[in-house]
């Protein structure tokens, strides 16, 4: 086992159980501090495999800003817990059960079907997925998905106001 | 169709209008005549039949050059298995004589029935109804026609047929009147029927012959019949049997002749034209026409004539004890009748023939004749007034009846004329023409059958008397009411036909004068191209004397026993206080219409009013249809309605409806509402996609 | 890092399959969409081992749009839910039955 396969495996973990905690907390705050350790691990995990760039936007962007935006509206509906009426006898067994089932076929896929070796890590140079790399193509390549991107997330950002707006004449302030 | 006929020169082919022109007559008067009166009616009527009469002599003219005559076929008629009979008219000399004299003598009796008539419905208070008449006169001919023309027995039959609805609908032509108001049409219904027993017999020889020979046609049956026949057993007799059946029937003989006494309740054309001269004269044309099949059957033959001569004898008897003219006129045809129908039986088919054209040219002028006096007393009792006439009898004036009638000589001198030729014709006083004739069947009579010829001889002497009778009565002595004191005579449009049939009754024994006469055998070899050879009467001096001097005598006896006064109404009969009770039966003519009703009559409606009442409306109707086929019919629908369609198949259509709410109640409940239950659908699609890639 | 691609893509189905369990059996609506963050999340893992594996930087470039994607969605997606709160109160997404049949 290199030192590679250990920090693999710690990260591994806390993203696993992190994931889980989050799928088992009751409180949503604490749901979403664990997602967000997640994806802090996860970021750790790209910086490791030659992503910087993406490793700091998951941060920034994901852990910092959706994250908090999940905060925010947690806390604006007071929505920390939910009623423990038990609906739904068969879903929960049913979905964990599937779930694995799942897991087991994409493991299949994984190790099975598809041959591959370890990447080298000489192959790759510095520069690979560096900013200024991903820059480049983003502003060549792809540049027309880029533009579209900052499209949507204009309409997105349209959307959210008026599905919050309030109706006209039932707030005597706008 | 009928352009095709063997070479006999184009003429035979216009013989099929001797049948269409008086359809077309009839047809023309059906649609027009009323519209356009009685003149009208009376020339399309009477020049139709002439026109019959000018085609029947282009066939004579043609049969001059080809004297075995031809057949002109019109149409395929019957065409099933091996039956197939056409229609072709057979133009022989037989049938060509035949269609002489039918058209004939109607167009003579045509002329007289515009008059007539004309007289007639005023007297029954329809005018309208002259129209009629004379269409039922034309469809009349063009059935004789079809009948003496067919060249099978079907085709004779069709026609047969069509004579007797015919005869029908002339005899009930004043359906209404009568006696107790229904008296003319119990007179047609009782002449159809009779008719129809006698058509039965032809029916069933037409099936034998058909059996037997395997065709209907005249000309194929009588060469099978002569080559098998003799080894067919009695088939030939009982074909010749019922085909005397047949004639039985429609010539008025023993004991079938019932009808023709009643039919005189038609008017008087009528009478002299069907009941004298033409329809009653269809039976000896079959029996003259068939006669191949009676020469292989002498048993039959023999029985014809027997028949025959019984008949003349008996209706001779008759005639002498009635009191209306026409009456005595009928039991007289049915007495000639049977003289015809004993020549034929005898193998005389010449001379029955013979007497058949001189029988219908006096007959019908005696009839005619007849009907002028009745005009003539009918005008009388209107000029009297019917206040006097009403005033003076209980019941109403019957101008038929001879003793009413007296003086008429004086009165009415035309008629008298013409009414003393016919009779004496009919009584064989020569040289008129029913010498002629009766002598040359008396003289083949003897030659062949003594106790026929005395049958027939008696019958002479009879003839003779009832018909001197007959003439004292109507035309001598004093007129015995004012009816007969006021009778006028009639127009010419009467008269003139009477003096036509006049000069025929007279002159028509040229037709077939005896040997050593210049012209004789005229009708003989005229006849023998058609009956094959024919033995020529001989004139037999000893019958012709006996027969002549007989026919004084007996007008000596009526003088003698009328001459001195006839009876009026109310008064015996002189013959009565000689002949006494035999007087009486000959008065109600032996009571035989009596007989035949107890014997028949009765017990046949009885039978049908059983049939009809019990067995069909109380069993059948009552019983069967509605008790069983109407309840259980209902029964069965009621079952099928409720039992069956209610339950097993609007329960089906039910039942149906139901599982599909219940599948869908229970697919419904797939419709959680739950997202996340879609969202576990979605992955168990999901998973289950995988496994069948991987693992598949 | 020299950890094979298999190790990598297995941690990415595994974080993926709890995320499906998570939104399935979550029922608070805030918590299910943060599952569905983290199945993106291990879609995105598996995009960057790969773009490793084949040294071609797109699989980042797809990263980045997936990212910026995800955001709007988030976005929008709370906004509905802050909707639908105002009318039902109550994040219980078993509560939004309406389509029930």
């Amino acid at each position: 086992m290199t030192t590679d396969t250990w920090i693999f495996l710690g990260l591994a973990v806390i993203a696993i159980a992190s994931a889980v905690s989050m799928l088992l907390s009751r409180n949503a705050i604490y749901s979403a501090l664990f997602l967000v350790l997640n994806f802090v691990a996860v970021a750790v995990l790209y910086l490791l495999l030659h992503a910087a760039f993406i490793a700091l936007v998951q941060v920034t962007v994901y852990a910092g800003a959706i994250m908090v935006l999940f905060l925010f509206v947690i806390m604006l509906l007071g929505a920390e817990r939910v009623g423990a009426e038990r609906t739904l006898k068969w879903q929960q067994p049913a979905a964990v059960i599937l779930g694995v089932f799942l897991l087991v076929e994409m493991v299949y896929v994984f190790f099975v079907g598809v041959e591959s070796e370890p990447a080298p890590a000489a192959i790759l140079g510095r520069m690979f997925g560096s900013p200024p790399a991903v820059g480049m193509l983003l502003f060549s390549d792809y540049l027309l998905p880029f533009e579209v991107t900052s499209v949507l997330l204009l309409a997105a950002m349209v959307g959210a106001i008026v599905l919050t707006r309030e109706e006209r004449g039932e707030k005597a302030a706008p | 169709m009928f352009l095709e006929t063997e070479a006999g020169g184009g003429l035979f082919a216009l013989a099929p209008w001797v049948i269409f022109l008086p359809v077309l007559g009839l047809l023309v008067n059906l649609a027009f005549g009323r519209r356009l009166g009685e003149r009208f009616t009376g020339i399309v009527a009477s020049s139709a039949i002439g026109l019959a009469f000018g085609v029947a002599l282009t066939q004579f003219f043609a049969l001059q050059g080809h004297p075995e005559g031809a057949t002109v076929p019109l149409v395929d008629w019957i065409t099933i298995g091996s039956l197939s009979v056409g229609w072709s008219l057979k133009v022989d000399t037989l049938s060509t004589t035949m269609m002489l004299m039918v058209s004939g003598v109607s167009t003579l009796i045509h002329i007289y029935a515009v008059g007539y008539m004309h007289e007639d419905v005023r007297h029954n208070d329809d005018p309208g109804r002259f129209t009629r008449f004379f269409v039922y006169f034309n469809l009349f001919v063009a059935s004789m026609m079809v009948l003496v023309t067919g060249d099978s027995f079907l085709t004779l039959f069709v026609g047969w047929e069509g004579v007797g609805l015919c005869s029908y609908l002339l005899i009930g032509f004043w359906y209404e009147k009568g006696k107790d108001g229904i008296g003319n049409a119990l007179a047609g219904k009782k002449a159809f029927i009779t008719n129809r027993v006698g058509d039965f017999g032809f029916l069933i020889a037409m099936f034998l012959t058909f059996g037997a020979f395997g065709s209907l046609q005249f000309d194929e049956v009588f060469a099978r019949a002569e080559e098998i026949g003799p080894a067919m057993g009695g088939v030939v007799t009982a074909i010749t049997l019922f085909l005397l059946v047949g004639a039985t029937g429609k010539s008025a003989q023993l004991p079938l002749y019932v009808w023709l006494p009643d039919a005189m309740a038609g008017p008087t054309p009528v009478s002299a034209l069907i009941h004298a001269a033409t329809m009653v004269t269809a039976g000896i044309y079959m029996i003259a026409r068939t006669h191949v099949l009676f020469a292989l059957a002498p048993a039959s033959a023999n029985l014809v004539a027997w028949v025959g001569g019984l008949t003349a004898l008996f209706a001779a008897t008759i005639a002498v004890g009635q009191y209306d003219i026409k009456k005595v006129l009928a039991y007289s045809t049915i007495s000639q009748l049977g003289f015809m129908v004993a020549a034929v039986g005898l193998g005389a088919y010449v001379a029955g023939m013979f007497h058949l054209l001189t029988h219908a040219f006096f007959k019908a002028l005696l009839f005619l004749s007849a009907g002028s006096v009745i005009l003539g007393i009918e005008g009388g009792h209107h000029r009297q007034g019917h206040h006097a006439a009403h005033a003076a009898h209980g019941e109403p004036f019957d101008p038929q009846d001879m003793r009413n009638m007296g003086g008429l000589r004086e009165r009415m001198p035309t008629t008298f004329l013409v009414y003393l030729v016919g009779a004496l014709a009919l009584a064989g006083i020569p040289p008129l023409a029913g010498f002629f004739s009766k002598d040359e069947i008396l003289a083949d009579a003897s030659r062949v059958n003594p106790a026929i010829y005395a049958l027939l001889t008696a019958a002479a002497f009879l003839t003779a008397f009832y018909m001197g009778r007959q003439l004292l009565m109507v035309f001598f002595g004093p007129a015995r009411t004012e009816a007969a004191a006021k009778a006028p005579e009639n127009p010419p449009i009467i008269t003139f036909p009477l003096i036509a049939l006049a000069v025929l009754a007279a002159l028509g024994g040229l037709l077939n004068l005896p040997a050593g006469l210049p012209a004789a055998h005229g009708l003989t070899l005229w006849l023998e191209h058609t009956l094959g050879e024919v033995h020529p009467g001989e004139f037999v001096t000893l019958v012709a004397l006996v027969s002549t001097g007989l026919a004084l005598v007996g007008l000596a006896a009526a003088w003698l026993t009328y001459g001195r006064g006839s009876p009026a109404l109310g008064q015996p009969d002189p013959l009565k206080r000689v002949l006494g009770p035999i007087f009486v039966a000959l008065e109600n003519k032996y009571w035989v219409d009596e007989l035949y009703g107890i014997l028949v009559v009765r017990p046949y409606t009885a039978l049908s009013r059983f049939l009809a009442e019990v067995v069909e409306w109380r069993w059948w109707h009552d019983g069967f249809h509605d008790a069983v086929l109407a309840r259980g019919f209902r029964g069965v629908t009621r079952w099928l309605a409720w039992g069956f369609d209610l339950p097993v198949i609007d329960g089906a259509a039910n039942r149906l409806a139901t599982w599909t709410q219940q599948a869908a109640g229970l697919l419904r409940r797939v419709q959680t509402g739950y997202v996340r239950n879609y969202a576990l659908s979605v992955l168990i699609g999901l998973v289950l996609f995988l496994s069948y890639i991987l693992f598949a | 890092m020299n950890v094979p691609n298999d190790y990598l893509l297995a941690l990415s189905a595994v974080l993926f399959a709890l995320g499906i369990v998570g939104v399935l059996v979550r029922r608070n609506a805030i918590v299910v969409f943060m599952s569905i963050e983290l199945m993106l999340n291990a879609a995105n893992l598996a995009l960057i081992s790969f773009a490793r594996e084949s040294q071609d930087l797109i699989g980042q470039v797809f990263v980045f749009f997936i990212i910026a994607v995800a955001a709007a969605e988030v976005a929008v997606g709370l906004a509905l839910i802050v909707a639908i709160f105002k009318t039902k109160h109550s994040i219980d997404i078993d509560q939004v039955s309406g389509l029930r049949g």
